[in-house]
């Protein structure tokens, strides 16, 4: 990791330098070891700050909505699964692609701290990873965890690759694996209609609706959403329920439905923990069923299955059935 | 302030006997807005009219609400009495107690409270309605007839009569239809490519008309006066402009196992080949897939002996996009698959056909050169079995529900010509009605029986199976109440038909209705029987109902005078209810004008004021009314809600919403 971060920086202060770009978006180191935060660099200077590890989580191309409107090129370093929701930006037209210098990087996995502060680890002062193997230090000594049990969750079924063209690329090819996304929702579908009710009431009654899901989205990126706007009359309903809060959460589903990369930001953000990623999946999941396999950002350009027509589609009978063909 | 007049029409009693419309008018006076309210026996009538009207002035009315039937029906009506008032038109809502209401409901009381709730619901709408004001669109003078049977043909050649230009897109490599497949035609038994093949050489020579043969509609855009159609012209790979239909061709050419298709394949033909003698345009076409030189890249035999260098292996499916201001849709029909009728045994035995198989038998351009030959051995048929509704008035699931209209008639014409040509032949009909409705239809069916001696028996086959070459016949014979079985030389099986498959690509592109059996609907069963509800589409022949020749030829020409009537327009007024983005909210990410079926939505570059004195340029949205026909897709796909609809605003359906809810 060390390695691809030293090649990063070095790529870095090249184009910055060279004045080819006029900012690079990355992360910048935080308090601790394990809060880096996404940040532009405008100088050489402010790159002493800049990091890339284990704890590089976050998903960079939505900020990109706004830098690519600025004057200059702005670099950015996406990992695989940030090149798809930076495809599908660029397919709504909400990059401006020409602006923008992707440098596509490693990733073998983000760490979760919340995990590994499960698992009755503090104080954590440093990370290394070996395969299958994180050694944790900490003011108290090392502590040995295994990776598959404090990665993100949306890292523990990623099998996504890079799908930016035409641009640099920090190496390595990262083996493809064999995990099936779909399975928390497949234990869904199996619940009853009362337990998985019962099931969203639980999680959803513990949203504090502090938007963060909604702001870390990169398909939830509207000009005025509407959340915040009183004349569509949503923001109300969205709050208008015995059950808390739920109409907010299957509202934003219903909005990035067929848009959704599955980049899983929403649940990495989410204070309370709610799987709200589980959401998007079954739509991902039915849609796939009901109009074929369909990765939205794998391109950009093309059709999207909710927003055209083709002779093969599901008869809407069977989109309420929810069988698939 | 808002002043909200309502209209609660009795519609004699087809309201008035189901909802008590006095309670209506009673209850809705105290709704906030409301400041008149009034019942009427007839409110479509002159003087209910004038009630409204009067209304209007008296109580200097912003709004009105009718409580009426179908907006179908009379909104148009009600629109132009508030006009004629001083009012905008749209600022009418019709609230719909009849088709919603009194002729669902049985109970008085539930269907009175429902009604008030029908009007109170459009009161909430109309409270939200802007006026509005319609455009104007110019009209192309020129229309598109999908389909060259002879319902294509004749509504083609009324329209270029009346000075329009018409394009004939026909998928086959030559126009004609079914008619040029069948042999005679009831009552009359005028030879039936004797009286089309004229009509196919009119089109042809009309400077107006352009036959697109082996082409298919691939796209359609636009809307009423203003259709833009992309044409895909198939590769027939022989250049129609060279060609002279000399058929040397078809004479070298070494592949000749293809299966005839016009003659239903009972015998066979080139793969290069003109479909019949009197094709139009009398050009070849080869079948690719049995074309040696398609399948090797050897051969080339047609190449070198075509005397005009027609022939072109290279050539390309190559497309045209045309405007018209009309669209006659005239796809016709096929017979049904019998393969969920094992019991007649078609697969089995050769010597079961269709009749329209029968019809290449007997027509001397035919396999068998008009000599009735069985397919198996080419022995004269002595027994000829002919069984109706195969298929057709079928409630099993393994046919169609509805009657095919033409198979009384045909089977009639079969066996009356058979017996004629060949007196020998014993002809059994089974039956389970004959149904003759039509001008000499019955005097028709009536010689068959009693002048030619065709046995007619009332009763369904149960199988028909195969017994030392012979087919037996096994059914019922329910006039005399026994079981029979007749041992028969030949069975003609009258299959039900269908409308052509294609028909609900085309639909679908059209916006065009399509019923469970997938013929086209019709904008009015009664009233507006040849125009589809998508305004300037027309429907003519079998797409939209099972029909003869006759009734083809008539409502094809139907289809010409409504087509004519639109033409002569120069301009059409547009509905205003279109679709306009608020460009504050627009993010620009063409999810609308990917789901917009009409092409009205562009975007543009806009700068907009971030205030501090920044500025922003942002792509948005742009929606041309002209082009807009307010089908609302776009306002439900936009993410922000930027998109939203006049006249139709999610502002005004969610105040619909809550007024329902409302207890």
């Amino acid at each position: 990791m060390k390695d691809v971060e030293l090649k990063m920086l070095e790529r870095a202060k090249a184009l910055l330098e060279s004045g080819e770009v006029a900012r690079v978006i990355g992360w910048k180191k935080g308090d601790f070891c394990h809060d880096p935060s996404p940040a532009s660099f405008e100088s050489v200077e402010e790159l002493d700050s800049f990091v890339y590890d284990y704890f590089c989580g976050a998903n960079l191309s939505k900020y990109l909505i706004q830098m690519s409107k600025k004057e200059g090129k702005t670099a950015v370093f996406l990992k695989p699964c940030d090149s798809y929701s930076f495809n599908q930006l660029v397919k709504e037209h909400r990059i401006k692609r020409e602006n923008v210098y992707v440098i596509a990087v490693e990733c073998l996995g983000k760490l979760d701290i919340e995990k590994i502060k499960a698992k009755g680890v503090s104080f954590v002062t440093g990370v290394e990873v070996q395969d299958k193997e994180v050694k944790v230090t900490t003011p108290y000594g090392e502590e040995v965890l295994s990776k598959p049990d404090v990665v993100l969750t949306k890292c523990a079924t990623c099998n996504k690759t890079h799908q930016v063209k035409d641009e640099e690329i920090i190496l390595h090819e990262r083996p493809e694996r064999d995990v099936n996304r779909f399975e928390e929702v497949e234990k869904l579908e199996a619940m009853t209609e009362d337990e998985r009710f019962a099931y969203w009431r639980a999680q959803l009654s513990k949203c504090i609706r502090c938007n963060a899901c909604r702001n870390v989205c990169p398909a939830c990126s509207c000009v005025k959403c509407v959340f915040d706007n009183p004349a569509s009359g949503i923001a109300a309903k969205a709050n208008d329920d015995k059950f808390e809060e739920q109409l907010f959460h299957i509202i934003r589903a219903f909005h990035v439905a067929g848009r959704c990369t599955d980049c899983g930001e929403c649940s990495r953000v989410c204070p309370q923990n709610i799987p709200l990623h589980l959401l998007n999946r079954k739509f991902i999941k039915d849609i796939d069923g009901l109009y074929g396999e369909y990765q939205a950002g794998e391109t950009d350009e093309g059709k999207t299955p909710l927003t055209s027509y083709t002779e093969g589609d599901a008869e809407p009978n069977d989109v309420f059935k929810g069988e698939a063909k | 302030m808002q002043r909200i007049g309502v209209f609660i029409c009795w519609c004699g009693s087809n309201i008035a006997a189901t909802v008590d419309v006095e309670k209506v008018a009673e209850v809705i006076k105290s709704e906030p807005g409301v400041v008149y309210s009034a019942n009427y026996q007839y409110m479509c009538s002159e003087n209910g009219q004038q009630l409204i009207k009067q209304a209007i002035k008296e109580h200097n009315l912003t709004g009105i609400v009718v409580g009426a039937c179908s907006p179908r029906m009379h909104e148009a009506t009600f629109r132009k009495a508030a006009e004629a008032a001083g009012l905008n038109p749209y600022m009418v809502e019709i609230a719909n107690i009849r088709e919603h209401c009194s002729w669902i409901h049985k109970d008085m009381d539930e269907a009175t409270e429902k009604a008030v709730i029908l009007v109170r619901t459009a009161i909430a709408k109309v409270k939200l309605n802007a006026p509005l004001t319609a455009g104007e669109s110019p009209v192309v003078k020129r229309a598109l007839v999908i389909g060259g049977g002879i319902a294509g043909i004749q509504a083609a050649l009324d329209i270029a009569d009346a000075g329009f230009e018409v394009d004939i897109v026909e998928k086959n490599a030559t126009i004609g239809g079914r008619m040029a497949q069948i042999d005679k035609t009831f009552p009359t038994l005028d030879c039936s490519a004797c009286i089309l093949t004229p009509k196919m050489v009119d089109c042809a020579q009309h400077e107006k008309i352009d036959i697109l043969s082996y082409s298919e509609v691939e796209d359609v855009k636009g809307f009423v006066g203003n259709f833009s159609v992309t044409i895909r012209r198939k590769a027939r790979y022989v250049d129609e402009t060279k060609c002279t239909g000399c058929k040397i061709c078809m004479e070298k050419c070494p592949s000749k196992k293809g299966l005839n298709t016009f003659n239903m394949g009972l015998n066979t033909r080139p793969a290069i080949h003109i479909p019949f003698a009197q094709a139009i345009p009398n050009v070849a076409v080869i079948d690719a897939e049995q074309c040696i030189k398609f399948k090797t890249g050897k051969c080339g035999i047609c190449q070198k002996f075509c005397g005009v260098g027609a022939i072109d292996y290279e050539q390309k499916d190559s497309f045209i996009e045309r405007q018209y201001g009309a669209i006659v849709v005239a796809t016709g029909f096929k017979p049904i698959e019998l393969t969920a009728f094992n019991e007649y045994g078609y697969a089995d035995n050769k010597d079961v056909i269709t009749s329209l198989e029968l019809e290449r038998l007997m027509n001397a351009a035919g396999p068998t050169n008009g000599v009735l030959l069985r397919p198996s051995d080419g022995q004269h048929p002595k027994v000829i079995t002919f069984i109706q509704c195969v298929g057709s008035r079928d409630t099993s699931g393994c046919g169609k529900p509805y009657c095919s209209k033409i198979c009384c008639m045909y089977t009639a014409k079969h066996a009356m010509l058979i017996r004629e040509k060949y007196p020998d032949t014993e002809v059994h009909v089974f039956y389970i009605d004959v149904r003759t409705p039509g001008k000499n239809y019955d005097e028709f069916y009536r010689r068959a029986v009693e002048q030619y001696g065709v046995d007619y028996i009332k009763g369904m086959v149960g199988k028909v199976y195969n017994e030392n070459g012979k087919l037996m016949v096994q059914g019922s014979n329910l006039i005399d109440n026994e079981q029979i079985t007749i041992e028969s030389d030949l069975v003609v099986l009258a299959a039900a038909i269908e409308p052509e498959p294609s028909v609900r690509k085309i639909a679908t592109l059209l916006t065009a209705s399509i019923d469970t059996n997938n013929f086209l609907t019709e904008s009015h069963a009664k009233l507006r029987p040849v125009e589809s509800p998508t305004a300037g589409v027309y429907l003519a022949g079998v797409c939209q109902g099972p029909k003869d020749i006759p009734e083809t030829v008539s409502q094809a020409s139907a289809c010409a005078a409504k087509v004519i009537g639109l033409l002569a327009k120069d301009k059409l007024k547009t509905n205003p209810c279109v679709a306009t983005p608020d460009e504050t909210m627009c993010n620009g990410c063409s999810q609308c004008a990917n789901v917009c079926a009409y092409g009205a939505i562009t975007y543009v570059e806009k700068e907009f004021r971030l205030g501090g004195g920044k500025t922003e340029i942002r792509r948005v949205a742009s929606v041309n009314p002209a082009v807009c026909q307010g089908c609302g897709a776009c306002t439900v796909t936009c993410p922000s809600g930027a998109m939203d609809l006049k006249g139709f605003s999610s502002k005004q359906i969610m105040s619909e919403v809550d007024a329902i809810c409302k207890k």
